[in-house]
């Protein structure tokens, strides 16, 4: 079983990061929002591994299932040519983003590392339904501890929904 | 361990056998009622009561010249109909036949598995099978097929809220996203004992609920992405042969997907008369509801005109989703006065 597990792992890991990459490597944009897709289905899976079934499940049906079909219809809409025009390079920029990289590499070794100190707090034994990322974990931690914030993001997008529509509407509707 | 997946590749296979028999046969049952309701025959002239029509529409279709249009994307016109057809299979390993039955001295749960994520299970695959429609729209090059897969994004994502809203009412009464358990809480002989469908804001919910799978499974009226008026044939104009057929598979599937979730949300899934001493009328009652909600999927195609693309949005969004909210609101209003 743990064997069955491991090998589960590598393949979606090898499958996010692959797709991840190809995300970056194609020119055409559906393609490139395709390969996301496939990024969060197999990041989903990555999640059952963990037994967080509600969040897995909800990576697909808000990520993969509504947002990215939003992507891909705007980049159908637009129909992108072909041939992509040259975008006009900044050359100041370029010289900026290797040191940038530098800081993103340096900090994600730093990560990797102090984590491989630690040792992994072992998982809680209880009931299935007690686990981290079921259903009834998330809701009930969402409606108690984690209330206020919950409804403060609420209002946020309520905000964000509305500021779309007032930016959308034309004029003398 | 090696027991349990030797079962669930079992039921998987028998349940698949099943399925494409059963969406065979819905293709020559939609015929047959066509010809009731237009006060014809319908099919009659291939066996005994026309019933190997589904064998001969199926060989013919094989031996069709299979088409790829020379300037569409290739790969992505192969993979589209896969990806309309593999989540519309998916989808039946979660959903509960029946209780249990012993068979061989063994104790045979009639379901393949059952997860706490059941229903929302189905809603991720249903979403995912939109993409199938959409890139075959687009990697067609053809405008109709464009417009076709644009059409069914836009209607999918807009009917998706109703539909997802509407279950909600069902999971404040049930307390459970699992589908087994929400059928057990149903429990008894006929609707007054415990069906969902008699409980009195559900009532409301399952019409919305209905409705909103009608739009979600692309059945007229909601039929827009493949209005033959307007469109030639929609998303799969391009298509020939056996990626046709996947396409028309898909679609059954889902209609008897949505049929199957609205009989265990509503219609107390396997649930009936008897069923506690034979355990085996389970699956019988399911099917049972679950055609009946599926003719009358075919009786409203056949007497009901299709929406205007503009009506069908402004019904979406300012009629079905503000019912399913206040619905909702109705139902726990109810369950907190009388627990």
């Amino acid at each position: 079983m743990e064997k069955a597990s491991t090998i589960i792992f590598i393949v979606f890991a090898a499958a996010a990061v692959l797709s991840a990459l190809n995300i970056l490597l194609q020119r055409n944009p559906l393609y490139s929002a395709l390969s996301l897709i496939v990024t969060l289905l197999s990041l989903s899976a990555l999640y059952l591994t963990l037994h967080a079934e509600f969040i897995a499940v909800i990576q697909i049906v808000v990520y993969a299932g509504a947002i990215m079909v939003l992507f891909i219809f705007v980049i159908m809409l637009l129909n992108v040519p072909a041939v992509q025009p040259q975008i006009e390079k900044q050359k100041g920029l370029r010289y900026l983003a290797i040191p940038f990289a530098g800081i993103l590499i340096a900090e994600t070794f730093y990560v990797v590392l102090s984590i491989g100190k630690r040792t992994m707090p072992s998982v809680p034994v209880g009931t299935e339904a007690q686990a981290v990322g079921t259903t009834w974990s998330i809701g009930t931690s969402l409606f108690t501890d984690y209330l206020l914030p919950f409804e403060v993001t609420s209002v946020l997008i309520l905000m964000a929904v509305v500021g779309a529509m007032v930016l959308a509407r034309r004029e003398g509707d | 361990m090696t027991n349990i997946l030797v079962e669930w590749v079992i039921k998987t296979v028998v349940i698949l056998l099943i399925l494409v028999t059963a969406v065979a046969y819905l293709t020559f049952l939609e015929r047959k009622v066509m010809g009731w309701i237009q006060l014809r025959v319908g099919p009659n002239r291939v066996g005994p009561l026309g019933l190997l029509q589904p064998l001969a529409d199926g060989l013919k279709m094989i031996f069709k010249e299979d088409i790829i249009p020379s300037q569409s994307n290739k790969w992505l016109y192969i993979l589209a109909p896969a990806l309309s057809l593999v989540p519309a299979l998916m989808t039946f390993i979660v959903i509960p036949y029946g209780s249990e039955i012993t068979l061989f001295g063994r104790t045979i749960e009639l379901h393949v598995t059952r997860m706490n994520v059941g229903l929302l299970y189905i809603f991720a695959l249903t979403s995912v099978g939109v993409y199938g429609i959409v890139l075959a729209g687009w990697s067609s090059n053809n405008k109709y097929s464009l417009m076709g897969g644009l059409r069914s994004s836009a209607q999918m994502i807009s009917y998706e809220l109703a539909l997802g809203l509407s279950i909600v009412s069902v999971l404040l009464y049930s307390g459970s996203l699992d589908l087994v358990e929400i059928v057990n809480k149903q429990g008894g002989w006929l609707g007054h004992t415990g069906w969902n469908v008699f409980r009195f804001p559900l009532m409301f919910v399952f019409i919305i609920f209905y409705i909103a799978s009608l739009a979600e499974t692309n059945r007229t009226p909601f039929d827009l992405p493949e209005a033959d008026s307007e469109l030639v044939a929609g998303y799969h104009t391009e298509y020939s042969s056996m990626k046709f057929v996947m396409f028309q598979m898909a679609e059954y599937l889902n209609l008897i997907t949505s049929s199957s979730i609205a009989t265990a949300l509503f219609l107390g899934g396997w649930n009936g008369p008897f069923v506690g001493r034979l355990p085996i009328l389970g699956p019988v009652y399911f099917a049972i509801k679950a055609l009946a909600l599926i003719v009358t999927a075919m009786w409203i195609r056949y007497t009901v005109p299709r929406f205007r693309y503009d009506q069908l949005m402004r019904f979406g969004w300012t009629t079905m989703l503000p019912i399913a909210i206040i619905n909702i609101i109705i139902t726990a209003t109810v369950i907190l006065l009388f627990p």
